[in-house]
């Protein structure tokens, strides 16, 4: 069965990190499906960069295991409250990554790395 | 944050279970550039001022120091001195006694220029190398002082009020001083920063409280009904850090690839494995911004289906239109910016979003004019507000009314407005050079 991240996730948010910088944490309370997410390649590089229409190599992402946590970030459009900045704290740019889709059946202990 | 609020009793209850040292960070960038900019805080003075009361009275009772760094929401010198009134205001009214150390963070150009000189500042990604003419246009420029400036003032002090520091120094600095090891003094002070920000569900701010052992620190919410998960502080290193593995202080970086978070109760949790690497040459943040102009902005709502459906070339033949008036009235096109931020499109994502669109029945247009007097983008809205609500569409033959204005006048005059420029990193001679301490007997 697929749902999508903003189904499985217990967390998808933005925030400033910084005035120049724009980061997302993407995080889960079932280790299960956070290793689906994580294993199945879900959210990258790769995924930020077409979203977000952003370079791959001005695009950071981690997983964090012991958080159950993905996060990515890329530098801010405009520096936070410039001129053309359209959203001072960050808070409301994680809308494109709620719709990516997670398959949720199969051997997801085999899928650990 | 300092004005954002906690409970009387919470700082009472830290007291009780033997807190040594009581920190709040009262600055932050989350606000925009305005705080260090104007030298006004975000939060009110009476906000600013029953935080800081229930501390300094709590502080002065138990016999233990008070550390409150980026005072005043920035930490330049204006933010200082208000905060300075301010901490001198609750000590008159409550008969309160301590030595007080001003840590000062605000950095002239001349000192800046000297360390570019030097060849000693280098540039944060995205940010491009600094140069003379940037630190010129700068209104207030700061470092971010590491731990050592308060780890000097706390032998001198009681109450020790800090201009723009690192969150954690606040914390870090009392452990790093009495010889715990960096890395947990780092690491608690990374999740003490935001207070009751790392417990699972938080409803208001509150405080928490860490506890340092040997090998470990424990960390704790003071509210009886919140709690900590292993999940809540570990996932607390990712809030808005774009790196959460590797966290850079001056002094070094915190690595939390092998922290293990371990719960010693259903509300506290036990952080260890944490390690600090200390940095080849010890590094301060500079933080600048500069006056970007005066904004007129003017916002006016679009319900013809026929508008919205061709919105985009509608806008642009807008802007053409008003961009051959103003080449003959005002000239130099430097002088002036105009944007439109179109809401039902991508008004709030701008650039980033990826359905740059119009889905539904109406969208509201936000004109933002920027220009370096308030009158001339004042009088530049006033001729774009005119021009858009008539400007034609092919279908409709004769004059339309294609905006609708939510207010009169349709122009709002913002003032000033500002941004961030400098994002550069410094090496100074020393770790407090660049933070001169003033000390008072209150």
């Amino acid at each position: 069965m697929r749902k999508t991240l903003a189904e499985t996730a217990k967390l998808i948010r933005s925030k400033n990190a910084g005035p120049f910088w724009l980061t997302f944490d993407v995080m889960f309370d079932d280790e299960t499906v956070y290793r689906r997410v994580r294993d199945q390649g879900v959210l990258t590089v790769e995924v930020v960069s077409r979203l977000y229409a952003v370079p791959p190599d001005q695009v950071l992402l981690f997983t964090v295991d012991n958080a159950l946590a993905i996060k990515a970030s890329i530098p801010r459009p405009q520096s936070s409250g410039s001129a053309l900045d359209t959203d001072v704290f960050g808070g409301q740019q994680y809308a494109p990554l709620l719709d990516l889709s997670v398959e949720l059946d199969g051997p997801g202990e085999a899928a650990r790395h | 944050m300092l004005g954002s609020g906690f409970r009387e009793e919470s700082i009472a209850r830290g007291i009780e279970l033997g807190a040594r040292l009581i920190g709040c960070d009262s600055g932050t960038t989350d606000f925009g550039p305005g705080p260090l900019a104007t030298g006004r805080s975000q939060f009110s003075r009476e906000a600013i001022r029953r935080d800081t009361e229930v501390i300094l009275t709590s502080a002065c009772r138990a016999g233990i120091p008070v550390v409150i760094g980026s005072a005043g929401g920035a930490g330049g010198d204006l933010n200082l001195s208000w905060m300075h009134e301010i901490v001198w205001d609750i000590a008159r009214e409550n008969g309160l006694h301590f030595n007080l150390a001003l840590i000062h963070a605000e950095q002239s150009r001349q000192s800046v220029k000297q360390l570019l000189a030097e060849g000693r500042v280098t540039p944060l990604p995205p940010a491009t190398p600094l140069t003379d003419e940037a630190i010129d246009q700068s209104l207030h420029i700061v470092a971010m002082m590491g731990a050592e400036p308060i780890m000097a003032a706390l032998d001198e002090a009681q109450v020790i009020v800090a201009g723009r520091a690192s969150d954690a120094a606040i914390y870090a600095a009392l452990p790093l001083k009495a010889g715990y090891d960096p890395a947990l003094c780092w690491h608690a002070g990374k999740i003490l920063e935001c207070g009751a920000a790392a417990v699972a569900q938080r409803a208001a701010p509150d405080s928490m409280l860490a506890v340092l052992h040997g090998d470990a620190f424990d960390v704790m919410p003071m509210r009886e009904d919140y709690r900590c998960t292993t999940q809540s502080i570990a996932s607390h290193t990712l809030y808005e850090n774009a790196n959460p593995i590797r966290l850079a202080e001056p002094s070094g970086t915190l690595v939390t690839q092998h922290s293990r978070y371990v719960a010693v109760s259903d509300r506290a949790v036990r952080v260890s494995g944490s390690v600090f690497e200390p940095a080849d040459r010890y590094r301060v943040k500079l933080e600048g911004a500069r006056l970007a102009g005066f904004s007129t902005i003017v916002p006016g709502g679009i319900r013809d289906p026929l508008i919205l459906g061709q919105l985009e070339s509608w806008l642009g033949r807008l802007d053409e239109n008003l961009r051959e008036r103003l080449r003959r009235t005002v000239g130099d096109e430097a002088r002036y910016q105009i944007e439109a931020r179109v809401y039902g499109r991508n008004g709030v994502m701008g650039s980033l979003e990826p359905r740059p669109w119009v889905e539904g029945h109406e969208v509201m247009v936000l004109w933002d004019v920027i220009s370096d007097s308030q009158e001339l983008a004042h009088s530049i809205a006033t001729s774009l507000s005119h021009m858009a609500v008539h400007n034609p569409i092919p279908e409709w033959h004769g004059l339309i009314s294609g905006v609708a204005f939510p207010f009169a006048p349709s122009e709002i005059d913002r003032g000033p407005v500002y941004e961030f420029h400098l994002n550069h990193l410094a090496c100074p001679d020393s770790p407090t050079s660049l933070f001169h301490t003033e000390l008072e007997a209150v």
